[in-house]
């Protein structure tokens, strides 16, 4: 076959192949690790965050093409963010970023999120002084 | 790049006899053969004998009990639901395996929701059927016992002999679906006592567009397709005349090569098997180790603590096509059927990979799949928070317990809030 035809679009398939922020944040100020009841994948993002803003994250996951390029794209997406900011990240822009998913792959961005958010959670857990800032939506400062 | 087909019980490549039989049929001999005048009637006995070629590879004793459908689904179809509607006075019961193909499994739930019922039997953890079970589930409104030859996705070589002569002590026509087994071991339809078989030549070298169900012809039957009077009534439509000429050639060619083809898979999966439990660790086959109970074309396999969408991918990026019964895979989120009821941890089913040889690969061919995959393996594993979680004595494997942490599937569980099942 001269051709190559491929299942997700070369976006999806590059994250896929070469994902971007594989691995474990060192010494995270946040870890996040969820499971999809839908189809059994598992998702992990670690992050690092400096001043109110994550610094790095990463992640491993346990799944399919699209769960391996959401959580992938998820991380590059996040960097730089604030906590509030990345508190309202959507899975919709997951989607967005790799060129669209097939409709029964949009759980596994979905999944990308919740683990975000479950690495969020669990660095608010740690440092109670930030929950009341970050309901109100505002930037958080430490 | 090396291209290595490993999905043969998906599809084969047409013979180049198979394609030379069927060329005159498409521009020349394009009559159909419901026509009285001489391009109907010439293409009239090129399905005869396309019937005896078929008839010749399942041992059945007239090419009158074979009819022409469209594929493996539709005989599936007609035979459950053909004998079902035909049978309707005698009882509304059926018995099946509980591994049976889609087309059977979901011909059984179509007509439970009109009002029949089924027993289906179950397996044991390499696919077996339970012959007890199925013996004490036939009642005398039965109509009907479906078990399929070999297991689509396990390879399992059912006792078919043993099922056959269950049936005839209680007196209920034998379906085999054959569909995973035609071509590629002896199909016997006297030694099954089997009064229907299904089988299509796209899984031996032949072209796809054509199934083909034999018939018993103390079976009762009716059609679920109407219109004219073809296959004897029992399958309305025009036939899909090339594929069954060339259908017929590769079945001839299938029953000549058989033993070849047998010895040639047998001699590869044997290889390939070694080759992967001896290169990857917590890697498991599913159903029967090679031999006289698994079909010598199938290997099925989970590998501990990956997905098999991403192990399909990349064996697809490394030229190797295979195929997989993970959950990703399938449109439904579920993981294979099959290997719920043989009752695999559902993070086993999740890590499945389906190698299905043919006699076009080679030992080179093997070799090259099992260095590739070994590597594919690692990637994965570097890439999944189980992998990580085991060596780290967290969560336990499934294949080799070491005794330390929690089970992925309770780990799973615990972290998607319900049990992944």
């Amino acid at each position: 076959m001269s051709d190559t035809y491929t299942l997700y679009n070369q976006t999806v398939m590059d994250h896929f192949m070469n994902p971007r922020n594989m691995g474990d944040v060192k010494d995270a100020d946040g870890i996040g690790e969820v499971g999809a009841a839908a189809c059994g994948d598992i998702m992990k993002i670690s992050l690092k965050i400096k001043d109110g803003r994550i610094e790095d994250a990463r992640f491993k996951t346990f799944g399919c093409g699209s769960a391996i390029a959401s959580s992938s794209m998820a991380t590059e997406l996040i960097k730089g963010r604030t906590i509030a900011e990345a508190m309202n990240f959507s899975n919709q822009e997951v989607v967005d970023a790799l060129g669209g998913l097939p409709p029964v792959k949009i759980h596994c961005s979905v999944l990308a999120e919740e683990a975000l958010k479950a690495a969020l959670e669990d660095y608010v857990k740690k440092h109670p002084e930030l929950a009341a800032q970050i309901n109100k939506s505002e930037p958080v400062a430490v | 790049m090396r291209h290595v087909f490993l999905d043969h019980q998906s599809s084969t490549p047409v013979l180049p006899e198979v394609f030379d039989a069927m060329k005159p049929f498409f521009m020349e001999a394009f009559g159909n053969p419901s026509s009285l005048h001489q391009h109907g009637l010439r293409v009239r006995d090129a399905m005869k004998k396309a019937r005896q070629q078929m008839a010749a590879l399942i041992n059945a004793d007239s090419e009158e009990e074979i009819f022409f459908t469209s594929d493996g689904t539709e005989s599936s179809n007609l035979a459950i639901k053909g004998v079902a509607y035909a049978n309707e006075r005698k009882g509304k019961h059926l018995v099946v395996s509980a591994t049976e193909h889609p087309s059977v499994m979901q011909s059984v739930e179509f007509l439970e929701k009109q009002g029949w019922t089924c027993t289906r039997v179950s397996v044991d953890p390499e696919g077996l059927i339970n012959l007890e079970e199925l013996k004490a589930a036939i009642t005398p409104q039965t109509v009907l016992v479906a078990v399929h030859h070999v297991n689509h996705d396990i390879g399992t070589i059912e006792p078919i002999v043993e099922v056959g002569r269950i049936c005839a002590e209680k007196n209920v026509p034998l379906y085999v679906d054959c569909e995973a087994s035609a071509g590629w071991l002896p199909v016997d339809v006297k030694q099954f006592g089997a009064a229907l078989v299904s089988f299509s030549p796209h899984r031996f070298y032949g072209p796809k567009g054509v199934g083909v169900l034999y018939r018993n012809k103390k079976a009762r039957i009716v059609s679920i397709m109407h219109g004219g009077v073809q296959e004897g009534g029992r399958r309305a439509g025009t036939e899909n005349v090339p594929a069954i000429v060339g259908g017929g050639v590769a079945a001839e060619i299938a029953l000549r090569e058989m033993p070849t083809r047998i010895e040639h898979t047998a001699t590869l999966q044997k290889r390939l098997w070694d080759g992967l439990k001896t290169n990857i660790k917590f890697i498991k086959l599913n159903g029967p180790e090679p031999g006289p109970m698994r079909v010598s074309t199938n290997l099925n396999l989970s590998t501990e603590f990956i997905e098999g969408e991403g192990q399909l991918l990349l064996c697809d990026m490394s030229g190797i096509a295979v195929a997989s019964g993970s959950s990703c895979v399938s449109k439904s989120l579920k993981i294979s059927h099959v290997l719920g009821a043989i009752g695999l941890d559902h993070a086993l089913a999740q890590g499945n990979i389906i190698m299905s040889l043919g006699k076009g690969n080679t030992a080179d061919d093997i070799d090259y799949v099992v260095e590739a995959f070994g590597k594919i393996v690692v990637k994965l594993r570097g890439m999944s928070p189980m992998w990580d979680e085991f060596e780290r004595g967290v969560i336990d494997s499934v294949i080799n317990p070491t005794g330390r942490g929690k089970s992925f599937s309770q780990h799973a569980a615990d972290i998607s809030g319900k049990a992944a099942h």
